[in-house]
């Protein structure tokens, strides 16, 4: 089984966001940076399935910039064969990254090739579905439950209010929910042979896209609150607040 | 005249409420750009709700009917909205787990970057410009969509349904030749049918301070009372197996913007924030003064959730029977 794996470096989800000089971007010094989240249920996922069939190869891609070998080495830590940096600052457009990605994987022969729900940084959730466009894939989105038989595949997503079930067969694109497996961390040997593992640098060119950043701004504070009281006695004065000042029941 | 084009959604061949959300953003932005809406309807069947599409905004209604279209169908919908969005100006999705799935899809066979989970959107010069939350809503990016169609999707419950009647004269619209690669083959409804947070327009979330599941109790009730409620929970009650975690509110759970959100026994810790900062009205209710969720507050009460809830729920009761 050929897996490969779409890997994207984010800030941490505690980290202060703080607006870069250029006012659309982030101020990056300071901020820690780590694996997205969604991508380690991926990540779990591609190992397993590889374990699960006993044989094949495990590929760890990612789009960024020369800091992102520390991403892809806590991949190959993890247990990937190898990894793949695609040179080049990832944009807003997420179309633009998505094409950089489906050029690469399109002749990597892979059965599967999984992704996270979405980036925890630009919330885009489209970078998996656009590649399996792009390949013309089949793609399940936001999969917490998988069978793999053969060359079946059986996901759960959810959806409001339910779970819906989805079949297609390899090879196949799919992106990765919570719920999916618990992600393994990388054993002191997993670190060390990560070192001696092949990582493949190659530069590529984005597109200028259709969507350009016109600013990011932190949000508006809130304006500040009150505390109505303590305990239930102050009940009363808050649903008057509720229905008189807020208009919501 | 250009066209804005809607993209409803259905489930078991009834619109789905979020339907006029996006009707509504797309009718707004029409009026800025001069054009009309068409909503676009996907089933199986004649789809009960769309007779009202008109009365929401929608100049024409177009239908596609397929027989494989009784669930959501990735493929066939994709080809249907890709081929009737090529002559749009923009095309709006409801950024749902269906409006996810979907708007990708069409935005990369029509060749087009997409903006997905939009809370502000307008016309400027002709030219499509939008805010979406990022970095877990701790920032705002403003966009402007350059491609032809802007494609982009509205995060549920961020616009009011409005009337603005219109014809909404029906039409057929043809299902193009799709390739079926993936099949919805079912859908597991849960025990009790409930609003899922995600799109419920009031919010109540229990967190570690309600000490044990049987408890939620106290917040279904509250819910029951405030009508048009769903519960939500904090990761560690998700995580503890109180709740399920299709009702986890936050950075690995949902993300909700009801009118008003209620945070009960939750300390309010950042990936919790994520979820629901955008909430119109935040409501605490934590025994500990200092607890970070009071920040986020627009009304807090400190005190003993067990004494708090019930009383809430009772005068919430009192007030709707006095109105009724
Ligand atoms: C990568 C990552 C992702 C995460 N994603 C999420 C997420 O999606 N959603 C999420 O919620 N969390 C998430 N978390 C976890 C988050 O950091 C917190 O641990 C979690 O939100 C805490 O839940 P809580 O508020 O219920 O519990 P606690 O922090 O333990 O707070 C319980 C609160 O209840 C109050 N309380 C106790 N008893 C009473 C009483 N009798 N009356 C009134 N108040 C009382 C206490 O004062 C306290 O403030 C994530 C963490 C990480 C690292
Ligand atoms: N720059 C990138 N490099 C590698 N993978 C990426 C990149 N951006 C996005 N992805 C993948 O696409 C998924 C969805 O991202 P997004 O559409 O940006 O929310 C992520 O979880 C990753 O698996």
């Amino acid at each position: 089984m050929r897996i490969a794996v779409c890997l994207k470096r984010v800030p941490d989800t505690t980290t202060k966001i703080l607006i870069g000089a250029d006012g659309k971007s982030i101020d990056e010094s300071g901020v820690k940076f780590v694996p997205n989240p969604y991508d380690e249920y991926a990540l779990e996922e591609a190992l397993k399935l590889k374990e699960a069939a006993g044989s094949g190869e495990t590929v760890v891609y990612c789009l960024g910039g020369d800091a992102a070998q520390e991403t892809i080495r806590t991949a190959l830590a993890m247990g990937f064969d190898r990894g793949v940096l695609l040179q080049a600052a990832p944009t807003a457009d997420g179309f633009e990254v998505a094409k950089a990605l489906a050029a690469d994987l399109k002749d990597g022969g892979f059965d599967l090739i999984l992704f996270g729900k979405l980036a925890v940084d630009d919330y885009n959730h489209q970078v998996g579905v656009m590649v399996a466009e792009l390949l013309e894939r089949p793609c399940i989105t936001a999969v917490s439950h998988l069978v793999v038989a053969g060359t079946a595949v059986t996901a759960e997503r959810e959806i409001e209010g339910g779970i819906e079930t989805v079949t297609a067969s390899l090879p196949a694109v799919l992106s990765c929910e919570k719920g999916l497996n618990t992600p393994r961390l990388p054993s002191l040997k997993g670190i060390m042979a990560a070192k001696k593992k092949p990582l493949e640098l190659k530069p590529v060119s984005l597109g200028a896209g259709s969507v350009t950043v016109l600013g990011l701004a932190l949000p508006p504070e809130r304006k500040p609150g009150q505390i109505v009281g303590e305990g239930p006695d102050a009940v009363p004065a808050l649903v008057r607040l509720l229905r008189e000042d807020a208009g919501v029941i | 005249m250009p066209v804005v084009l809607a993209v409803t959604e259905q489930r078991d061949g009834v619109l789905r409420k979020v339907s006029l959300e996006v009707l509504t953003a797309a009718r707004r932005l029409a009026d800025q750009l001069g054009a009309t809406v068409d909503a676009a309807v996907c089933g199986s069947a004649a789809v009960s709700g769309a007779e009202t599409l008109g009365r929401f905004g929608a100049d024409r209604v177009l239908s596609a009917m397929h027989p494989d279209f009784v669930r959501y169908h990735p493929d066939g919908e994709a080809a249907t909205i890709a081929a009737a969005a090529r002559s749009a100006v923009a095309v709006v999705f409801a950024a749902t787990a269906t409006g996810r799935d979907l708007a990708p899809r069409v935005a990369a066979r029509l060749g087009v970057g997409l903006a997905t989970d939009v809370t502000e959107f307008g016309a400027e010069a002709g030219k499509v410009v939008v805010t979406r939350p990022v970095y877990a809503g701790k920032a705002l990016l403003r966009l402007r969509l350059d491609g032809s169609p802007a494609v982009l999707s509205i995060r549920p419950n961020t616009v009011q349904p409005a009337e603005a009647v219109r014809p909404g004269a029906a039409v057929t619209t043809p299902v193009p030749e799709f390739t079926a690669r993936v099949t919805v083959t079912g859908i597991k409804a849960p025990a009790v049918a409930a609003l899922d947070v995600a799109e419920a327009p009031i919010v109540v979330s229990g967190g570690r301070g309600l000490k044990g599941p049987e408890n939620f109790k106290l917040l279904e009730d509250l819910a029951a009372a405030l009508g048009s409620a769903a519960v939500g929970a904090s990761r560690a009650v998700v995580d503890a197996g109180w709740r399920d975690h299709g009702a986890q509110v936050g950075q690995t759970g949902k993300t909700v913007s009801p009118s008003l959100y209620i945070a009960v026994g939750i300390s309010g810790a950042i990936q919790h924030l994520a979820g629901m900062r955008t909430a119109r009205t935040i409501v605490a209710i934590n025994r500990d003064k200092d607890a970070p969720i009071f920040k986020v507050a627009d009304y807090g009460i400190v005190g003993d959730l067990f004494e708090v809830v019930p009383r809430l729920a009772a005068e919430i009761r009192r007030l709707r029977g006095e109105m009724l």
